[in-house]
């Protein structure tokens, strides 16, 4: 398939993220999953100093997207690896320990699971409960968007 | 055509006449240790009067035989509100006398008996200890495999033994649900650890039709059953989330294997003298980075407040065996603990994260070193869960390995029983997977596709592992003829060939549909092939089979394992060789 029409469908489907300014993706400082936790101990987890010093500010990661909980959750699941369990849907399945929950500034279309992704958005660490579906989440991107690497 | 018309008609007919029939619970044909608490239950297809209910055992008023009346629902709703019918539930009941009793419901047009078995045990416990050491999915394939990687074969001869070999008893263990020929690691389990088969992804409960998955007619596990009646040490070791749905169902009773706080809640209440395996996430209370807990609950603390010493490590776990305080509580993971290959070979997975947790060989070996201080015995569990775990995503290198760790934990309980001989060991797998050990890979034979190297028959010659440090492990996994094993069932994915080097096989990924399609992870690999799966596109991995799991005991008791035995007759055994169903204490 010619890489124009490919492209051209891509922002036919992600509308939100044609009109981001592009300056502004490109100059969020990148975090990568293997940056988000300082140590880790059967007791816990310790956050990066990297994560806390960028709390509060746009970042960049990449990553895939979970199958979201479903279709009109205001979240999805970012993950290091593509996830081969859903554990929304698997009673035996459970989440890594590395996930980054997205909550978008505005509705984007589901991206195939095998596509890396890169996401930006606001950094946010600590444990949170979603109010609408009691999810737990340690490490957000608020007011995020995303596309394809 | 026309045949499939009229029979479709007569099926149609045939149920539109149909009564719908009471559920009572537990099932007919159930076995019941005497003696042995259990939750009683009646689901009417109708909503009823309590006057007009009536319920018999052996033809008594059942409130007579039972020793008291049942709590009477008049209308039990499903989750979006639709009434169900009417039910009677009796919770904590238990029969002393052995012997059949037959339990009969009418109300209206509605009409059900079932026939239970209460039994006893004789009086006299024959073993002082059990160890049941569980391969989680354990089938032929992983044993045959892991005695000729493990210890090597000429002229159609192994080389040596697994220790699993030399087990004198055994028998065919049939492993289907209640409600299903197919079956997961919760049923199964618990059917061992109670005596009473259920449903799938059910722990120590019969599956009844509300929506909670917490009230569900319970029944006994061996732990409260040793509590019970006996003064022994009860402990559980294995290397998933300690909370996963084997080592859960020793203690647990709960509909959905999914609900892993409240087991973790189970497992406290129970407080087994010795606990080790992952699954730290459900101990930590909320707020703490790692923790999967919605509540404020501080388990390591609990644990600690009752007097357990608390190990995270290798290096305090073998602390923790020196000193005296009976009970460890060792958590080495956050989630499912890494598996041997990842572990000590490759050092994938999580092993950067985690670098010193402990295999089962040592967890297996501080349980018996601490529980064997109680003079009145121990029972023993100990799982080698990632049998299992890698034969989902048909990672059989991992799998095989996995079983020759676990082999070698079956060693140690042996030499144990060499010097305690009044121990009984029991050793099964809990489901099976459809795998099968074909043949041998072959990377220098001729041909340009990976398939041309499968060889088969006579071609498949013997592989070339070789164990120079003579640790039961091959000195190297991806040798140039390796075993040749694959799947009777999957998933789309890439059939790569070759052992899995940068970490666990995950051989599907799912769409925003619910399809799983193949992992591109693996499409490059040189020689990998699409393969088209035969399961349902909702299938995320390679599933159980149906397939008989052997079972193979020693000790005292062990005799009684012989021919084709249900799952829940091994609880009997266990009880007949710790004589449960006669208090001792």
């Amino acid at each position: 398939m010619p890489f124009a029409l490919r492209r051209r469908q891509f922002l036919a489907a992600l509308p939100a993220l044609a009109s981001l300014p592009r300056m502004a993706r490109a100059e969020a400082p990148e975090l990568t999953f293997d940056q988000l936790y300082g140590g880790y101990s059967a007791l816990g987890l310790t956050f990066s100093d990297k994560v806390k010093l960028l709390d509060g500010q746009s970042v960049r990661i990449r990553g895939f997207m979970a199958p979201p909980l479903k279709a009109e959750a205001q979240f999805f699941v970012l993950t290091r690896v593509p996830m081969a369990l859903c554990p929304f849907c698997s009673t035996d399945a459970d989440w890594p320990d590395n996930i980054v929950v997205v909550y978008l500034e505005h509705r984007q279309t589901f991206v195939q699971p095998n596509r890396t992704i890169e996401v930006t958005g606001r950094l946010e660490h600590g444990s949170w409960v979603d109010p609408d579906t009691g999810f737990v989440s340690q490490l957000r991107l608020r007011d995020a968007s995303f596309g394809l690497v | 055509m026309r045949a499939l018309f009229l029979s479709l008609a007569a099926t149609t007919i045939l149920a539109g006449i149909a009564q719908a029939e009471p559920a009572i619970m537990p099932l007919d044909r159930a076995t019941i240790l005497a003696g042995s608490p259990f939750d009683f239950k009646i689901e009417l297809d109708q909503v009823h009067a309590a006057a007009d209910v009536a319920v018999t055992v052996n033809g008594q008023p059942y409130a007579s035989v039972f020793g008291k009346p049942a709590e009477f629902v008049a209308e039990e709703k499903g989750k979006d509100g639709k009434v169900l019918g009417s039910a009677l539930i009796a919770r904590g009941l238990s029969i002393a006398k052995p012997g059949d009793y037959t339990v009969a419901v009418t109300a209206g047009t509605e009409t059900k008996s079932v026939t239970w078995t209460v039994y006893g045990t004789p009086a006299v416990p024959t073993a002082k200890n059990v160890i049941f050491l569980l391969g989680d999915g354990l089938s032929v394939a992983h044993r045959t495999a892991a005695r000729i990687m493990s210890k090597g074969m000429h002229d159609g001869k192994a080389d040596g033994r697994l220790a699993m070999d030399d087990l004198d008893h055994m028998a065919f263990i049939g492993t289907s649900s209640t409600h299903s020929i197919a079956t997961d690691s919760a049923n199964t389990m618990s059917a061992y650890m109670t005596g009473h088969k259920s449903r799938v992804n059910a722990l120590g409960v019969y599956a009844d039709r509300t929506p909670s998955s917490l009230d569900d007619p319970k029944v006994e596990t061996i732990a409260e059953a040793l509590r019970r009646t006996t003064k022994k040490s009860v402990g559980i070791v294995s290397t998933a989330e300690i909370e996963d749905a084997t080592p859960a169902a020793v203690v647990s009773h709960t509909r959905k294997r999914a609900d892993k706080a409240e087991i973790v809640g189970m497992i406290y209440d129970v407080k087994p003298e010795v606990v080790l395996g992952g699954g730290s996430a459900y101990f930590l209370k909320s707020g703490i980075p790692g923790s999967k807990r919605k509540d404020d609950k501080d388990y390591i603390s609990l644990f600690r407040d009752a007097g357990y010493t608390v190990a995270t490590t290798a290096t305090e776990l073998k602390a923790a065996d020196g000193s005296n305080s009976g009970k460890i509580l060792g958590l080495f993971h956050t989630g499912n603990m890494d598996t041997k290959l990842d572990r000590s070979f490759l050092k994938t997975g999580t092993v950067d994260k985690f670098p010193d947790q402990p295999g089962l060989v040592d967890m297996t070996q501080t349980a018996l070193d601490q529980l064997s201080k109680n003079p009145d015995g121990f029972f023993l569990m100990v799982e080698g869960a990632s049998i299992d775990k890698m034969s989902h995503p048909m990672d059989w290198d991992r799998a095989v390995i996995e079983t020759i760790e676990f082999d070698q934990a079956v060693g140690v309980a042996k030499d144990f029983a060499r010097t305690h001989p009044d121990t009984l060991i029991v050793v099964a797998g809990d489901h099976t997977h459809g795998v099968s050990l074909i043949g041998t890979i072959d990377d220098d034979k001729p041909g340009t596709e990976m398939r041309d190297k499968v060889g088969v028959y006579d071609d498949a010659g013997y592989p070339n592992y070789t164990d120079a440090d003579h640790d039961g492990y091959p000195d190297k996994i991806d040798v140039s003829r390796r075993l040749a094993i694959f799947s009777s069932n999957f998933p789309d994915y890439y059939e790569t060939f070759r052992p899995k080097m940068d970490g666990p096989f995950e051989p599907a990924v799912k769409t925003e549909t619910g399809d799983y399609v193949a992992n591109e992870a693996y499409k490059d690999v040189p020689g990998a092939v699409l393969r088209v799966g035969n399961l349902p596109k909702s299938a995320d991995t390679a599933v159980h089979a149906v397939d008989d799991v052997v079972l193979q005991a020693t000790g005292p008791g062990s005799d009684e394992f012989k021919g084709y035995m249900e799952q829940s007759d091994v609880y009997r055994v266990l009880a007949d060789a710790f004589a449960l169903g006669a208090a001792q204490k």
